[in-house]
This record gives C-alpha cells, structure tokens and sequence, in this order.
C-alpha cells in the first residue's frame, strides 16, 4: 500500500515487468528563443521536446513563460540551426586588433586640440 | 531542487578504462588549459571520454532526481492545508518537472538520448537522489523537503552553475533562480509548524527526526570514501568535496532549525569553534548503500509509478508522433 491514495488507485503492475521507451518516441528538440518585452531581441534560452512546431510553442510557454515578463517566444527545430564549428573560433580572433572598424581607433579630440593650441599660439602672436 | 553530492557509478568499468587511453595528449592537455583559464566547454568542443561520461552520469542523475523528486512531494497536493499553500506546491512541483526537463535536455547535448536515459532510470542502472526513497508521511515531511531538502539541493546547485560545461551551467542557473522560491515557501511552512500548535510542533519533530538521517546521506559519503574524486575538481565537473558541502549546508541551516527550538537527533552535533567544522556521529552509510541499490522503502513504487507512467501515456506519444522528422540534439 502507497501512502498516495492516487498511487493506489493506479493499480501499478508487475514490479519486475520491463517498460522501454522508444527511440524516437520523445519526439524532437526545438530551439527557444524568449522575448521579455516589446522592441527586445528575442534571446536563446533552451530547448524543448516536441512532436511539431505549434506543440513546441505549448510546452515552450509552460517552460519558459510562467515566471517573470515574456511577451513572445519562437521555437525553431534544433537540426534547422546553423552554427560554425567551435574549434572554428579562431576566424574572430583579429577582431580585437580591427580598431578602425570601432569609434574607439579614432581620436579625433587629440587633433582638434592641437589644431586649436597651434592656433591660438598664432592669434596670440597677432 | 535536487542534485545531491552523490553520482552513483558503476563498479569496475572496463570500457571506460580502456578508452581514457585513448584520449589524445595534445588535446587534453589543451583541454585542461582553457578549463584552468576558467573558459566553459561548449558540446561541440573536444573533451576527454571520462569527462563526457562522468558529466552525463552527473547530469542525468540530476535530471531523474528532479522527476522522482516531484512524487513524494505531488502526494500532498490534494491534502495541502489550505488554498495558498495548495498552490505554491503545485507551483513547486511543475518547476520540478521543468527542471528535469532541463537538465535531460543539457546531458542530451553530450550524445545520450532522452529516450536512453529513461530506459536507464526505469531498469534501475541509473540512480537518483537517495532521498527520494523515503516516504513524506505528513505534512511536515513536505515543509522538511521544501526547507532543508531543497536547501541542500542549492548548495549543491550553486557550486555546481560555477562548473566548466556551458549547458548545465545555463541550466543550472535557471534551476537556482526558481529554487530560492522553493526554499522560501519551505521554509514559510516549516515556521509556521514550529511556531504553531503543540501538535504542529510535535509534528514537525517527529518530520526532523525521521528526515535528519537522509538529509546527512545527501551529500554522499565522506570524502575519504570518494572515489574519482580529484581528477572531477580539476576538471570542474564537481566544485566542491562532499564533506565541504555538508558542512555549508550545516553551517547555515543547523542554526536555523534550533533557533526555532526544534532539535536534531544526534546528541553529538555540533560546531567544532577551532577548525569551524561541524561533528556528528556516523549517519548509518550502510543504510545509504542498501537504500541507494534497491533497499529502500519507497524504491520500488517510485519506480513502478515512472513505468506506469511511461507505458499508459505511450499512446499519446505515438499517436502525435512525426517518424518523418528529421532528429537532432539539442544544439546549447
């Protein structure tokens, strides 16, 4: 007897009895992707199981919007993500040397000031 | 909630032996750098065979725990006192179920499929959190698995969200954040009867007693028993040794509980002032491998309640079934 009363009323079967799941019969993994308030990217949060896309929205909102703010989420199936190889990271490793692609490798204060000193040193002659 | 100290393995495994020599050098001793540099190992990445293994046993005896977990605490939905308290354990035992999910999902992206784990679960090869093996005979069992157990489960889950594989630790402090709600609610009950009627206290007492033994084995075996132990912490799959985990939790929960004036039942409990270490008699580790391989008192109908479970909602899964569809692992 199982303190449940619920357990009890299952009738639970032969405790040696052998259940397998199948392969496949957990269906298929999806993306998440969570939008926690309007004009925000939506962002990677997890994945779900799921038999279908609008099955996978379902179980994604129990997932993944029950607490705190979300106005949207997407799901997209796991095998439709391409993704670059992560021994492939060093292709980004110039990135930090790239200062001409960033406002940071222009210092244009520098030039004014010196323009403005060499200028005042001539008005001040005049 | 849930993760305890204690990753089950099994005995003698050959296989594994065999295959660690495998392992290239050049790759693991690249490997242990980036680990060392304090970078996360993402799934797509190169890791030693016995750091794959040993972090699917981690992670998918978490996962299970979390879904046996949710039984002994499900029980008491329909008998929760009162309406609040009704809801917060719903709440509770969906974030349980959420969690499971989870961590399922983070061991997959490691190579094992959801439905292997299941089969491993359901045939007993694959353990979960002793604990689970008990009964929750009252309502004050519950308030003691929403407080003390779930505390302890955080202090195992924040150690282990600073660990080296990206998604366990994604998941993980996704786990931690709904776990502080966990806690709170426990703890709010656990007050209440212990600041209640004679009754309730007596209730509550008799809840810590029975508790207090599991809540000592949930750590896992003293270190000295721990097996694979250091080469787990170099690699940051386990952060922090059994022993220095039980003494947090005892640390900061023993005086919670007497501050209530309830009491523990080992007379030799107590706080070492010199080495700030907490001293206690031996929890019975017999009792913690007995139970732990079958010889529990609720091993069998937890289990037979996941087979029931499994067998009678098949149809629904297979009726929904898309066999068409391409398959894929979780990608992060």
């Amino acid at each position: 007897m199982s303190l449940d009363p619920r357990v009890n009323r299952l009738k639970l079967g032969d405790p040696t009895a052998v259940i397998k799941v199948e392969a496949g019969e957990n269906w298929n993994v999806y993306e998440v992707f969570h939008q926690e308030k309007r004009g925000a990217h939506h962002e990677h949060v997890g994945c779900v199981h799921a038999p279908d896309p609008q099955m996978a929205l379902i179980f994604a909102k129990e997932q993944f919007g029950r607490r705190k703010k979300c106005v949207n989420l997407w799901v997209v199936r796991s095998a439709d993500i391409l993704a670059f190889d992560s021994e492939d990271e060093d292709m980004f490793a110039t990135n930090m040397e790239k200062t001409y692609r960033d406002a940071s490798g222009f210092k244009v204060m520098e030039k004014i000031n010196k323009f403005k000193q060499s200028k005042g040193t001539t008005n001040h002659v005049k | 909630m849930y993760g305890g100290g204690y990753i089950f393995d099994e005995p003698n495994n050959k296989q594994l032996r065999e295959e660690k020599v495998h392992d290239e050098p050049e790759k693991l001793a690249a490997f242990e750098e980036r680990i060392a540099r304090g970078e996360k190992i993402e799934p797509g990445d190169w890791m030693p065979t016995e750091y794959r293994r040993q972090l699917i046993r981690l992670i998918e005896q978490h996962a299970h725990s979390e879904i046996i977990g949710a039984l002994p605490e499900g029980t008491w939905i329909t008998r929760a006192p009162g309406f609040k308290r009704k809801l917060a354990l719903i709440a509770k035992v969906q974030d349980e179920i959420g969690h499971g999910q989870l961590l399922y999902n983070a061991a997959e992206t490691l190579g094992k499929t959801r439905e292997e784990m299941i089969n491993d679960l359901l045939s007993g090869k694959s353990k979960y959190s002793n604990v689970f093996n008990y009964p929750a005979k009252t309502w004050a069992d519950v308030t003691v698995i929403g407080f003390l157990i779930d505390a302890a489960a955080i202090v195992n889950q924040v150690a282990n969200s600073k660990g080296s594989y990206g998604p366990y630790c994604r998941a993980l402090e996704r786990i931690c954040y709904e776990e502080s709600f966990h806690l709170k609610q426990g703890q709010d009950a656990f007050i209440e009867l212990a600041t209640g009627t004679p009754d309730q206290k007596a209730m509550l007492q008799d809840a810590l007693n029975r508790w207090w033994k599991p809540i000592m084995h949930f750590f896992g075996p003293p270190d000295k028993a721990s097996l694979h132990s250091e080469k787990l912490m170099e690699w940051k799959v386990k952060m922090a040794s059994n022993d220095d985990m039980r003494n947090q939790f005892l640390d900061t929960y023993v005086p919670k509980i007497w501050e209530l004036d309830m009491t523990l039942p080992d007379p030799a409990l107590h706080k070492n002032e010199e080495t700030g270490r907490w001293e206690y008699s031996d929890p019975d580790w017999d009792e913690f491998f007995r139970v732990i391989n079958g010889g529990g008192p609720c091993n069998q109908e937890r289990l037979q309640v996941r087979k029931w479970a499994e067998e009678h909602g098949r149809w629904v899964r297979k009726a929904l079934m898309q066999p068409t569809e391409k398959h894929a692992m979780p990608v992060a």
